[in-house]
């Protein structure tokens, strides 16, 4: 297998191991470009386009479709279909949202800005397994 | 008649450009009429880029939810998240919430969608009724009134892991009606290489608008259908036992559940079948309830952090 997939979160982690709770040798962003070199399950075996890296990720990180920033530019030319590229920020976005935003003054969208603070650490999840006398079968599931 | 002249100017230069490009004259033609139908907006005369990229959103009235893009599912997710936290407020506990994201994401991470655009985060809220929402790209809420109906850690996970399932499974995208997907993929297309005009973003706010209305109709007002719920137990069951919970720990959640539903609130009873149908439909899963151990540190950090709420 020999096909190129792109990042379609945010932030894309490249694991040593198949698993979440593996060390992260490289953090990818939206739209970067990974090799695959093996399907293994829902953790596919990747090199990273450019820095070489070679890894894990997790299938839901990933897409077959290229992510295009500008429409206009000559990738999405070159592409057929929809079913080949998707549009980054586009559609419903943060532009959409703030119109939105701006009609309905009640919904409590500062909520969601601190909820999203909530991020926790393969660290503190590794502890809290830990202490809890939990173990984490996810792996290669 | 300015606005008519446009859109027969579109049709035009798209029935032109397509023929041209595809080769698949009346099909084509057929396709964008309908979708201009859909979005009803004035278009304008279009470039020969803006049809290229008509032709290749060409496909949007086939689409469904699953062409929402993460990065759309978010932003979904966020305005959903702010219309649930308008019906029970946030309740602000730091030491509550980061204890509830740090089982939530742990969760998560063992799910067969670990990865959404941001992350998933957990929210509690200031309400004693008994619910939960899961939003789209992974914000989930769940009640002081809930949270009281979980004795231990596994039963909370349990919770959570049922919500997550929602996430996995995109049921809250599911709600969205094929007409608003078919606008908003339409109007994307229609954008060319250009941001949007104050009218196509009019237009897609619009959209958008009507697509979390399906969603918090569904979440808040009516529920999934009974075989969401089913596929979000059995979903959640895989979820406990890959990061080491006791299954069983569903099962005494919906028992304290049904002792505690008050018949004719306007809570989870309204948009879930009853913990005791539920209980019922997991036995061949799970099996019958039976008591299972809780090492003493998990159930200590839980009497610590959280069920006090």
């Amino acid at each position: 297998m020999d096909r190129s997939m792109s990042v379609q979160v945010r932030q894309g982690h490249v694991r040593k191991t198949p698993t979440f709770l593996g060390i992260i040798v490289e953090r990818l962003s939206y739209g970067d470009k990974v090799l695959i070199l093996k399907d293994k399950g829902d953790w596919l075996d990747i090199k990273v386009e450019g820095t070489g890296t070679r890894g894990f990720m997790h299938i839901s990180a990933l897409t077959t479709k290229k992510i295009v920033f500008n429409p206009g530019d000559e990738e999405a030319k070159k592409t057929a279909t929809s079913d080949e590229f998707a549009l980054a920020g586009k559609g419903f976005n943060e532009n959409v949202e703030d119109r939105f935003r701006a009609d309905n003054p009640h919904l409590n969208f500062a909520g969601i800005d601190r909820m999203e603070g909530y991020g926790v650490s393969e660290k503190q999840m590794r502890q809290f397994l830990f202490k809890g006398q939990l173990i984490f079968k996810g792996e290669n599931p | 008649m300015k606005k008519n002249t446009r859109r027969n100017f579109l049709y035009t230069a798209g029935t032109c450009a397509l023929s041209g490009l595809l080769f698949t004259g009346c099909k084509t033609l057929d396709t964008m009429n309908k979708m201009l139908e859909v979005v009803k907006i004035d278009a304008g005369p279009v470039s020969s880029s803006q049809v290229q990229s008509l032709v290749k959103t060409g496909q949007a009235v086939a689409k469904t939810f699953e062409s929402f893009t993460p990065e759309q599912e978010y932003y979904i997710g966020r305005t959903v998240g702010a219309t649930a936290l308008g019906r029970y407020p946030p309740f602000n506990n730091p030491m509550a919430n980061t204890y509830i994201n740090v089982l939530g994401q742990t969760l998560a991470a063992a799910s067969d969608r670990p990865d959404t655009f941001a992350g998933y985060r957990f929210q509690i809220q200031d309400s004693d009724e008994i619910n939960a929402f899961a939003a789209p790209g992974g914000f989930i809420f769940v009640t002081r009134g809930l949270i009281r109906c979980c004795k231990d850690e596994d039963a909370l996970a349990a919770v959570l892991a049922h919500e997550i399932s929602h996430v996995q499974g995109k049921d809250g995208l599911r709600a969205i009606k094929q007409s608003r997907i078919t606008s908003a993929l339409t109007i994307i297309g229609l954008e060319g290489a250009k941001q949007f005009g104050n009218k196509n973003l009019a237009a897609l706010t619009r959209t958008f608008e009507k697509s979390i209305s399906d969603i918090t109709n569904t979440l808040i007002v009516n529920g999934y259908s009974r075989t969401s719920e089913k596929k979000a137990d059995i979903a959640a069951i895989e979820i406990l036992n890959r990061v080491g919970y006791a299954p069983q720990g569903l099962l005494e959640m919906l028992t304290q559940m049904q002792a505690r539903l008050k018949p004719g609130t306007p809570d989870f009873a309204k948009t879930h079948p009853s913990p005791h149908d539920r209980i019922l439909a997991l036995e061949p899963w799970i099996g019958p309830y039976i008591p299972y151990p809780q090492p003493q540190p998990r159930l200590e950090r839980f009497t610590k952090y959280i069920a006090w709420v």
